[in-house]
């Protein structure tokens, strides 16, 4: 009985490796898309890649990037490397590129001609070490918005803001309302992410640079970003009351309008729009916090790790070119709420939030992204120190810049 | 002269006897050198270079140091490990022991009463601290059952309070941890020999004198084995943190276990990671080594 058991899988094993190389090539791509925008958004990809006859082998690991870029890297560097995987734009996979374990894409990005199509260039530098274009990016993302639930506004009777210092000043009428002015999720990211932003809309599109790109103590150390430290203050103040961990918990505060409002980047219009909402009716958005519209061009890209196999990694390509592809392109954009990298696409369906990004993309108002500009060290350095200074009444402004200083000196 | 020669002859010997017992524990005593030691070695000189995302040896003598004790989140931490190290080890000890005295009374249904308190032990690290995130939840858990039973004002969410979040944690560490000291201790209590209990009672010893100046003093074996576990949990607690809070509110419940891992992991800079756990294996150093050297420096 057992033998015979054992000779019939052996049997269908051997059947099986027979098919094999005829059928589908799986690849597995690892992601941390995985809240409800994202999970629609990711499907659209999903679906394409399994119409160009391969199959889509889903790596979804939850948590978010903090969490599961470890996952990623261990694996990549352990030697168990993944089919693709996605990171940010900018330098989370520096290191893994600069040690030679992630695939070289100039050729196919040559015959594609990604030089032309990509917009804003920027993007495209971002994925080239030494003249050679080591991943695909895929989306822009920028940070920089204020997203306003409309209904919070009605209830506390006040009118929807259309600045930061509006929205400041019509902090304690919702309060009175039994609303949170702001929503915040206890991850670190989000707390450094909202100050991040702060820093453009207050103190200016130099001010951040200088910051960020040319890590100038001085300036981080000035009266501008003593502003900004003081919006922080009352940011922080304004989001005392936010009890919740996750960025898509703290949309839904907003989308439910229990929450006045959320500073989060354009990936929560994904949210807003499962639950069915409508921009300019039932929720309001300020690029730039309504104070300077300038947008980053964050967002995620795919790197393929260097495979043995090689009809997996002619199924790489396959995946690079329709990630990239223009009709895909429109079909996940839509869903994740984040812009194409391809100017030349149809956007009719965007919605007005989307296009107010994609005017001020076309105006060219943009900043590089924090990622970009910043090591992953620095990063949860700033992290650390804002997570504690949102939830820390008693870390003054004045201590909290002081410990900012130091971070920027000591960042490369 | 030939005292040194039979001793000479029989060294040898003493090395092959019981050679199939010695070579079945040759992988372990491989791992042990080449996993443990080793690894901890490479750990300790690779904390004085400025590994990022992958280990190089470019030295930067005690950069990494300096920076891990100057950030806020490491003291804190530091702070916190103390605390719950600290109220952990008496608190477990004391409960455990008081439940296994109490078991010791020939009870009716110790079985299910047993079963009942070592039962938390058999649950993972995340999954009591999703269970406590839950009950320890200020719109969910005992905070809302009291103010729906009318008391309007109560107030209890220790996961929201940065003063107190690390004794949510505690709650919720001894919760899991206390039924196993408990049947450590209820062995140890099983093992005392009846007639010491009965000499006691001729002697006209009360029960609680019986127990703490004959039967602890006798369980010390137990104990040590009791402590050993309990402070390696302490030191390593880590999943427990990251279920319940992940760190928060603000830095308020980091331990080092966690700013290890996030500084190896998510910030890609093992440096700053393994001068992080070197400070870790110097801390359990500095208890082990004076202990060890009292406990076994002594017998000789």
């Amino acid at each position: 009985m057992r033998y015979r058991l054992y000779r019939a899988v052996l049997a269908t094993s051997a059947a099986l490796f027979a098919i094999a190389p005829a059928s589908a090539t799986d690849l597995e791509v690892t992601h941390w898309w995985t809240s409800g925008g994202e999970a629609a958004a990711v499907a659209e990809f999903a679906k394409a890649f399994d119409a160009t006859g391969n199959k889509w082998v889903d790596g979804a690991i939850a948590g978010g990037g903090n969490t599961a870029r470890p996952v990623m890297i261990s694996r990549i560097t352990g030697g168990d490397p993944m089919a693709a995987t996605q990171f940010n734009h900018g330098r989370q996979a520096e290191e893994l590129v600069e040690a030679g374990l992630m695939r070289d894409l100039t050729d196919l990005a040559t015959k594609e001609k990604w030089a032309e199509i990509v917009r804003p260039k920027s993007l495209l530098d971002g994925c080239t070490l030494d003249g050679k274009i080591y991943c695909a990016p895929i989306n822009i993302h920028s940070w920089q918005w204020l997203w306003l639930s409309n209904k919070a506004f009605a209830d506390a009777g006040v009118p929807v803001p259309k600045n930061w210092d509006e929205f400041v000043a019509a902090a304690p009428a919702l309060e009175k309302a039994g609303k949170i002015p702001l929503a915040i999720g206890g991850q670190p990211w989000q707390n450094s992410g909202a100050f991040n932003v702060l820093i453009p809309a207050i103190a200016g599109k130099d001010v951040f640079l200088k910051v960020y790109q040319d890590k100038d103590a001085t300036v981080a150390a000035g009266p501008e970003m003593a502003k900004v430290f003081k919006a922080a203050d009352d940011a922080r103040k304004m989001a005392a009351k936010s009890n919740i961990q996750d960025w898509n918990q703290a949309t839904n505060l907003v989308i439910t309008g229990q929450a006045g409002g959320q500073i989060m980047g354009d990936w929560a219009q994904g949210e807003f729009q499962v639950a069915g909402q409508v921009a300019g009716k039932d929720y309001t958005c300020l690029p730039g916090l309504g104070v300077n519209e300038l947008i980053s061009t964050d967002g995620d890209a795919f790197y393929f790790p260097k495979l043995e196999d090689e009809e997996k990694s002619k199924a790489q390509e396959v995946l690079a070119s329709t990630m990239l592809n223009p009709q895909v392109q429109v079909a996940f954009n839509l869903k994740k709420g984040s812009v194409p990298v391809r100017g030349d696409v149809d956007l009719a369906a965007a919605n007005d939030c989307m296009k107010k990004g994609l005017d001020i993309l076309a105006k060219g108002n943009v900043i590089p992204a924090v990622n970009q500009l910043n090591t992953e060290d620095t990063n949860n350095q700033l992290n650390d120190l804002f997570v504690e200074f949102f939830k820390t009444p008693s870390l003054t402004p004045e201590e909290a810049q002081k410990r900012y200083v130091a971070i920027i000196e000591a960042a490369d | 002269m030939s005292m040194s020669e039979s001793t000479a002859a029989r060294r040898p010997g003493q090395l092959f006897r019981n050679l199939n017992a010695k070579i079945a524990s040759i992988p372990m005593i491989l791992t042990a050198l080449v996993i443990f030691v080793g690894g901890t070695l490479w750990t300790v000189l690779y904390s004085f270079t400025n590994s990022k995302l992958l280990p190089r040896l470019n030295f930067v003598g005690l950069d990494q140091y300096e920076r891990l004790w100057s950030a806020p989140r490491w003291l804190t931490s530091i702070e916190n490990l103390i605390t719950y190290g600290v109220l952990s080890l008496i608190f477990s000890l004391t409960i455990g022991f008081l439940l296994a005295a109490l078991l010791d009374q020939k009870i009716r249904f110790e079985n299910a009463f047993r079963t009942i308190f070592l039962y938390p032990f058999a649950l993972s690290f995340i999954v009591t601290g999703l269970v406590w995130q839950w009950i320890l939840n200020p719109d969910f858990g005992v905070q809302h059952i009291v103010r729906s039973l009318g008391w309007e004002s109560f107030v209890f969410n220790p996961l929201y309070d940065q003063d107190i979040v690390i004794y949510g944690i505690l709650i919720a560490g001894l919760w899991q941890g206390t039924g196993l000291v408990m049947c450590l201790m209820l062995a140890g209590l099983r093992g005392i020999d009846e007639d010491i209990w009965k000499a006691a009672r001729v002697d006209g010893i009360p029960m609680w004198k019986t127990y703490l100046f004959i039967v602890i003093p006798m369980m010390r074996p137990v104990f040590i084995t009791t402590l050993v576990i309990i402070a390696s949990g302490i030191v390593r607690l880590y999943d427990l943190v990251v279920a319940q809070t992940s760190g928060g509110p603000g830095h308020a419940s980091e331990v080092p276990a966690k700013y290890v891992y996030d500084y190896m992991f998510a910030a890609q800079n093992l440096g700053q990671g393994f001068a992080a756990s070197t400070m870790m294996l110097v801390t359990v150093g500095i208890i082990i080594v004076p202990w060890a050297y009292l406990e076994f420096g002594r017998r000789r």
